[in-house]
């Protein structure tokens, strides 16, 4: 199971890539950060996701 | 006053109002760029959202900076983090420092305001911290390398205006960067108080997202901002400490 913004998901094995575009995620407007450390746009597709693993997507609000 | 500049970490600015988006709508923001001429809006980071199909960012015009806030940081830790994030999202590298402790005031917590400004400012950050008005914090800030400091004039969201006159007025004083005012301002008279002081510039949300007519009150705080500031380089007119003094000649009255 993958920790994506607290949520339990079974999408170890994925990339990134792959999980940001099945989840339907606008990948211009968002930043990932993989166990702790954000991940470059370019390296999504090279990011495998493992069981364990802790990602947050965050985008822009409103806000301040 | 075109020569006249808000000058934040080497980047020029026109416009002396600054938008908080927290209460925003299409409207607020169209008001504050159009009627209030801003040119900087503040924006917070939050956990995405597939499912939202609206962004704020679909609202703001190009050529508007974008500040990212680190509002929900506890600690420096946390805003550091939050930072880092709203740089990777690629909108720049301003960040408006937010850390707070309590949720009931929403007060800033300086100490760890000043251990943030200092990681954020060596890895090239446009550093802007919000602070409860204190001249030591202050100049821990400026050493840390803020670009810019933000003073709270009255608790946040309460448009309750210049409730820290006297500590702003301190730091205009004693501190060599940009003196943003920011959270309690309401009314566009504060705003102009506050400018007249020597305010580099005003920050405000609320007063805007709830008043009666938005554009008309975004156009009525850039007049006051404007005037408050053109007050200031103007050189404000001197106060008796007692009595009167004539404004009019005390000679040639028509009596004997």
């Amino acid at each position: 199971m993958v920790r994506v913004n607290g949520e339990e998901k079974d999408i170890a094995g994925k990339t990134l890539a792959e999980y940001l575009t099945a989840a339907n995620y606008d990948m211009k407007r968002i930043a990932v950060e993989h166990n702790g450390d954000i991940v470059a746009v370019a390296r999504y597709g090279e990011t495998v996701l493992m069981d364990g693993d802790g990602i947050e997507i965050v985008s822009f609000v409103g806000g301040g | 006053m075109n020569s006249d500049k808000l000058i934040i970490g080497g980047h020029e600015f026109n416009s002396r109002f600054i938008l908080g988006s927290g209460k925003y709508s299409m409207k607020l923001i169209e008001a504050a760029v159009k009627d209030a001429g801003a040119e900087i809006i503040t924006l917070a980071v939050r956990r995405a959202n597939t499912k939202e199909n609206e962004s704020i960012l679909d609202y703001i015009p190009k050529g508007i900076t974008l500040l990212p806030n680190t509002s929900g940081a506890r600690n420096a830790e946390e805003a550091v983090r939050i930072a880092r994030l709203a740089r990777a999202l690629g909108c720049g590298n301003f960040v408006k420092i937010e850390i707070m402790r309590d949720s009931k005031y929403l007060l800033p917590d300086n100490v760890e305001t000043v251990k943030a400004t200092e990681i954020l400012a060596k890895e090239g950050f446009v550093v802007m911290p919000y602070m409860y008005p204190d001249l030591n914090t202050a100049r821990d800030l400026v050493n840390a390398g803020a670009a810019s400091v933000m003073p709270l004039a009255s608790p946040i969201g309460s448009n309750k205006g210049l409730a820290t006159k006297e500590f702003i007025q301190i730091l205009i004083d004693e501190i060599d960067l940009p003196i943003i005012v920011d959270a309690g301002i309401g009314r566009p008279s504060q705003a102009c108080e506050a400018m007249e002081m020597g305010a580099a510039a005003i920050m405000a949300n609320t007063a805007l997202a709830t008043a009666g007519d938005l554009p008309m009150m975004a156009s009525a705080f850039k007049q006051a901002i404007e005037a408050g500031r053109k007050a200031y380089l103007a050189g404000l007119g001197r106060v008796l400490t007692r009595g009167a003094s004539a404004s009019d000649p005390l000679t040639g009255f028509l009596r004997d």
